[in-house]
């Protein structure tokens, strides 16, 4: 059963209980309202010190894509499509390891008065 | 293979972690730390969608994540730190032309996704969010393309204006909107690729304009683009670990573009009009430059004056990474505290070409980092300092911003110099800074120019302590 099946099968038991169905996107649009919250809350409180390895680290994050990118490429046959979404994973993995690493490197220069 | 409910709880998992990752880097302490988990976050992500049944085709993506890691390492482990913006503005257009990328395969083959309908086309709603995340992530592709170009010399910094520019980016913007618009209607091919191609467009057109020192907003704003792309691309998969991630990273460059253009006085709209801020040596200096007296003096006099000083602030400036003199000034620091010098930093919010671009190189040099201040810490205890030293620094000390209400940089903050028993400037001509400015605190009684090359002086100024 495809989820958009599932979505439209949870709607109408929904909406046989009185109420109107809610389309999957607005929950998304909460999830992503809650997480911007969430995100001014956090960086607000990153130190001015800080702010190129956040930077750097940010970038590794955004190349969550790989997620994207993964189910792209993931057909055994070789289309357009998947050639793309391999590409895809090999640009996202140049920004998750190289972010991370450099924001590794970055930080561990950070050091008190001995 | 995972029920689809553990998949989303692992997603869950990997979101919280990326929050972790974020708080952090709140302190210099839990930052690696934080690191740590940002990185189990994104591999948690990846080993559960790999596992999913989706993904079949093992042999090629484990082929292009070696590759594209490998690469990734290198870099991470060879940059100079001087290059950090640079590399920031490539790793930005990376993630852009991957979420491109993602989202033409999406269109393509959207059975792949689960997002088919029972004809195998889109749904409207997928077709919104394809067109967001499309045009997004292709802006961000070029736009950091170009930025990386300014940064990395390859490009002029200088601002590139022409007469109708505003009125092409208009045109531009409307025309990519009728196409997307047309693309959400009918879900074709056509008004899907006029519209990435005008989006590829736009994001040169828009960056030209940018001068180079306005590039720490810049740098800023397409790394906030970055996040929206990949959140765009998570409503599209209807994924919420990439909407979250995407939220998180979106937030994060909003924030600091926000505190890059407060630190410069500017709205952001400003900045993106552009044709300010060209590179500081480039900038003409005709006029009332260079007619007004300065009192120069040598290595030996300035060096004189920060021996018998109880206390030295310093403030960095990109003329000190240009020069690439922060190690020789570490050296010039520890002589000085062996002497019974206090020594201090202040940081300007847009000294150098990036956020915190100063820190990273003050840090790279072993300055530790609790004598490396933010301005508003350190803007009570200039008045208490006997001598400042400016380094390749130059319109975040101009006074003119808090007493000439008819500058352009009037209202800007800046660092209280002027205010100090002493100043010593560096600096290799009195060539104007980005805004084009003269600069009052040159022309002062107590100020002292040290005419040359940041690294010379230093090395200068360490010779004549002993």
């Amino acid at each position: 059963m495809s989820l958009n099946a599932i979505t439209a099968d949870a709607a109408s038991t929904v909406a046989s209980h009185g109420a109107s169905a809610v389309d999957p996107v607005v929950f998304s649009f909460t999830v992503f309202v809650l997480a911007i919250i969430v995100g001014y809350h956090v960086v607000w409180n990153v130190t001015p010190a800080l702010h190129t390895p956040l930077m750097s680290v940010t970038n590794a994050i955004s190349s969550i894509v790989i997620v994207g990118a993964l189910l792209a490429a993931g057909p055994l046959e070789m289309n357009i499509a998947t050639v793309l979404g391999l590409i895809a994973v090999g640009l996202a993995s140049v920004n998750i390891f190289g972010g991370f690493m450099v924001t590794q490197r970055m930080l561990a220069m950070f050091k008190k008065r001995k | 293979m995972l029920s689809a409910n553990m998949v989303e709880l692992a997603y869950l998992l990997a979101a919280v972690l990326i929050i972790f990752a974020l708080k952090g880097l709140a302190s210099p302490e839990t930052a690696r730390r934080g690191n740590a988990f940002g990185m189990l976050g994104l591999g948690i992500a990846a080993l559960v969608t790999l596992q999913m049944d989706a993904v079949q085709n093992y042999a090629w993506i484990v082929a292009a994540i070696a590759v594209g890691g490998l690469f990734g390492g290198v870099v991470a482990r060879k940059v100079p730190m001087t290059h950090m913006p640079q590399t920031v503005a490539f790793m930005h257009s990376l993630v852009g032309l991957a979420a491109v990328m993602i989202a033409v395969s999406a269109f393509l083959d959207p059975v792949a996704y689960g997002i088919a309908n029972a004809e195998g086309g889109l749904y409207m709603a997928s077709r919104v969010e394809l067109f967001l995340g499309t045009f997004i992530g292709a802006i961000t592709f070029t736009a950091s393309l170009i930025a990386f170009g300014k940064l990395h010399g390859l490009l002029s910094g200088q601002p590139l204006t022409f007469a109708g520019q505003h009125l092409l980016n208009l045109l531009l913007g409307l025309v990519m909107l009728a196409a997307g618009i047309m693309f959400c209607v009918t879900g074709e091919m056509l008004p899907f690729m006029m519209m990435l191609v005008i989006a590829m467009v736009l994001g040169v057109t828009l960056i030209v304009p940018i001068g180079g020192a306005d590039m720490p907003v810049i740098v800023s704003m397409l790394n906030s683009y970055s996040g929206w792309a990949a959140a765009g691309i998570g409503f599209t998969l209807g994924n919420n670990m990439l909407i979250i991630a995407g939220a998180l990273v979106g937030s994060s460059g909003a924030i600091l573009s926000y505190i890059m253009c407060k630190a410069m006085n500017r709205s952001l709209f400003n900045v993106l009009l552009g044709g300010f801020g060209g590179d500081t040596a480039a900038v003409s200096t005709a006029g009332a430059v260079g007619q007004r007296p300065v009192h120069s003096g040598a290595a030996e006099d300035a060096a004189f004056l920060i021996k018998n000083a109880r206390s030295v602030i310093i403030v960095p400036g990109y003329g000190l990474a240009v020069a690439r003199a922060q190690h020789v000034l570490k050296e010039l620091v520890e002589a000085l505290l062996a002497m019974d010098v206090q020594v201090k930093f202040a940081i300007h919010p847009v000294a150098g070409r990036m956020p915190g671009h100063m820190n990273v190189l003050l840090a790279e040099a072993d300055v530790p980092y609790d004598i490396v201040f933010e301005m508003d810490e350190i803007n009570p205890e200039f008045s208490d300092t006997d001598v400042v030293l400016v380094i390749g620094a130059n319109d975040v000390t101009n006074p003119a911003s808090k007493t000439d209400p008819s500058s352009p940089i009037y209202g800007m903050p800046i660092l209280d110099v002027s205010k100090a028993e002493h100043v010593v400037v560096i600096k290799r001509s009195l060539a104007a800074g980005y805004a084009g400015l003269d600069n009052d605190l040159f022309y002062m009684d107590k100020t002292m120019m040290l005419f040359d090359d940041a690294k010379k002086a230093c090395e200068s100024m360490l010779q004549a302590l002993d």
